[in-house]
């Protein structure tokens, strides 16, 4: 019985090893099938390597070019060009002004003035700046506008927090005079005061001195050329008038007469968000530069300005004022021209972020020396809308009280922009 | 004028890092220590660098910015240029309001009257509205326009991308939570 079991069992053993076991043909199947593998595998193998020698040549290419372009002009065009600054600014103006003492009146339209800044960092502590002016559109001669060059200077930081500039710059003193982008101030016009007793726009070739000393307070000292107020140029034909007033006297640094020096200081307080306060100084040497009038010479002056600013939320308010101390000898050409002084003060309000209104009282006196009354005045009130952070519209209304001359009143519309 | 040229020459020094007050290492070790800050970056988005370019008033340019943080509190160290030269400026935002600005560089000749802490001191506490504008006037600088400028864009902007990371973390919380729930119920309706 049991032989018969285990040879039931090997028997049926065998048979399974028989079945399990590939044949001839299937092994012959198998070989031909993994040597396709084999054959695909390679294919791939070499398709991988060319794709990867290309890669190396692509690689190889784009370093090249990365370093073509940073080492080529191109790159040196962008260091130049981050050293190199350019902006500026303009104003075009609309007069609607009538006399009321006179049939005199002003309707005009005027590019005022159209800016262009360059400057240049040669390195971290020292620059170059420029400001090159079109005023009135088109100059040359019997045009109405000036090419100008109203600052060219290099400035070097020699020490931390103090600096030293040399050449053509703004004179420091006034509110206007050294920030006057459109879109800084209210009014399509600069105010008067500054206009014709500072005198802005004004600029002088020299040294000068700035730096802070304590938190908020700042120092600006040096010496300039200095004003000629020519006592032998008459204002024109028509109205033969010599020249007396401080503004007659910028020589805009265009072949200046500088027998004479000035010199100007200033310090002001800004370590009040919202608040500035200033004192500056000048001492004319001579503003009749060595010349004789009548017998007489030597005309120095002194300038003494003082001014505010406070901003503190939607409230502004701005005030200056200005003092002229000129040399009697001044008085041989023009009664009362030995003190020239002028104030102002502005008050405004934000409506919105883009919308402010202002109010302005200004009077001024290029003869306040003597007893005549030769005082104007003038009133202004306006808005201002930005249409951007720095483009504005404006329009004003002004209305002026003088007792000798024309007395305008109408309005002014204005559009302004600084990048 | 040769005793004012003489009395720069004698004051003239070698500054290391013109204009640097304070660098940034030094600026995290500030405000996290003794802790070590985690740095960690935002990715500008199509979506997320068109909203900062409305705020900064000029494309947004790069992948992404880099902050530091700890806890609920971001820093963020960005230059802004306020008229010619950039401004570097460190905004510490905390629970959605700005708890300190220090300008750790300043470069140009006119504005410097920002880094004074009479003047950063305002932004504190200021957050973000939501059109992007801060909840609070800042006084400016006479003078010194541009730089106010720079530096509230720049605050606004710090504010704007806490805000980012701050709302990415809710969805990224807000989607583990859903994540979870599902998994819990996955567990309990198992047979």
């Amino acid at each position: 019985m049991n032989k018969t079991f285990f040879a039931a069992i090997i028997g049926l053993n065998l048979a399974v090893t028989a079945q399990a076991a590939p044949s001839l043909e299937e092994m012959w199947e198998l070989i031909q099938q993994q040597q396709a593998e084999i054959t695909q595998l390679k294919t791939q193998l070499e398709t991988t390597e060319q794709r990867v020698t290309e890669t190396e040549v692509k690689a190889e290419a784009t370093i090249a070019a990365v370093e073509e372009v940073s080492a080529g002009p191109v790159a040196k065009l962008a260091d130049w060009a981050d050293k190199t600054s350019i902006g500026g600014y303009g104003e075009l103006h609309y007069n609607n002004l009538t006399s009321d003492n006179s049939n005199e009146s002003k309707n005009e339209m005027d590019l005022h003035r159209f800016v262009v800044f360059f400057g240049h960092q040669y390195s971290d502590d020292l620059r170059f700046f420029s400001e090159l002016e079109v005023e009135h559109s088109v100059a040359g001669d019997d045009q109405n506008g000036e090419v100008e060059i109203e600052q060219a200077f290099i400035e070097w930081d020699y020490a931390e927090n103090h600096r030293a500039k040399g050449g053509v710059f703004l004179v420091p003193t006034g509110i206007i005079n050294e920030t006057h982008e459109p879109e800084t101030f209210y009014g399509v016009e600069r105010n008067s005061v500054e206009k014709n007793i500072i005198p802005a726009t004004w600029w002088e070739g020299g040294a000068m001195f700035s730096g802070e000393f304590g938190e908020g307070f700042s120092y600006d000292a040096g010496v300039h050329s200095g004003l000629f107020i020519d006592p032998t140029k008459l204002d024109s034909d028509e109205a033969p008038d010599p020249d007396y007033k401080i503004r007659d006297g910028r020589q805009k640094t265009s072949k200046a007469k500088a027998d004479d020096l000035a010199y100007t200081g200033r310090i002001k307080y800004t370590g009040i968000p919202g608040l500035e306060l200033s004192a500056s100084a000048q001492y004319q040497t001579d503003v009749w530069q060595g010349e004789k009038f009548a017998g007489e010479e030597d005309a120095d002056a002194t300038l003494l300005e003082f001014h505010t600013i406070y901003n503190h939320g939607p409230f502004g308010l701005r005030a200056l004022y200005a003092r002229w101390d000129i040399d009697n000898v001044i008085e041989s050409v023009k009664p009362g021209a030995d003190e020239q002084e002028g104030f102002y003060i502005e008050p405004s309000y934000r409506l919105t972020d883009k919308l402010g209104i202002f109010a302005r009282f200004s009077e001024w006196d290029n003869q306040a020396g003597d007893s005549s009354d030769t005082e104007k005045q003038q009133y202004d009130i306006g808005l201002n809308y930005w249409l951007d952070e720095r483009v504005v519209l404006k329009a004003d209304y002004m209305h002026e009280d003088v007792e000798q001359g024309d007395e305008f009143h109408g309005f002014n519309l204005g559009i302004g922009w600084s990048f | 004028m040769a005793l004012l040229l003489v009395a720069a020459l004698l004051f003239s020094s070698t500054t290391l890092g013109k204009g640097v007050y304070q660098t940034v290492p030094e600026f995290l070790t500030e405000i996290f220590a003794p802790e070590e800050p985690q740095q960690d970056y935002l990715w500008l988005t199509p979506e997320l660098k068109a909203s900062a370019s409305e705020i900064i008033n000029h494309p947004v340019r790069g992948l992404r910015i880099r902050y530091w943080r700890s806890d609920e509190k971001t820093v963020w160290v960005m230059e802004e240029i306020g008229k010619e030269l950039p401004i570097t400026i460190g905004v510490v935002v905390s629970q959605d309001n700005i708890e300190k600005i220090k300008i750790l560089a300043f470069r140009e000749s006119r504005g410097w009257e920002v880094r004074y802490a009479a003047f950063t001191a305002q932004y504190q506490g200021v957050k973000i509205t939501p059109y992007n504008k801060l909840d609070s006037h800042i006084d400016g600088i006479t003078g010194a326009t541009l730089s106010v400028r720079a530096v509230t864009k720049v605050a606004t902007l710090a504010l704007h991308y806490h805000q980012q990371v701050s709302q990415s973390e809710s969805k990224q919380a807000r989607n583990k939570q859903t994540q979870d729930k599902e998994s819990n119920q996955l567990v309990t309706e198992a047979p």
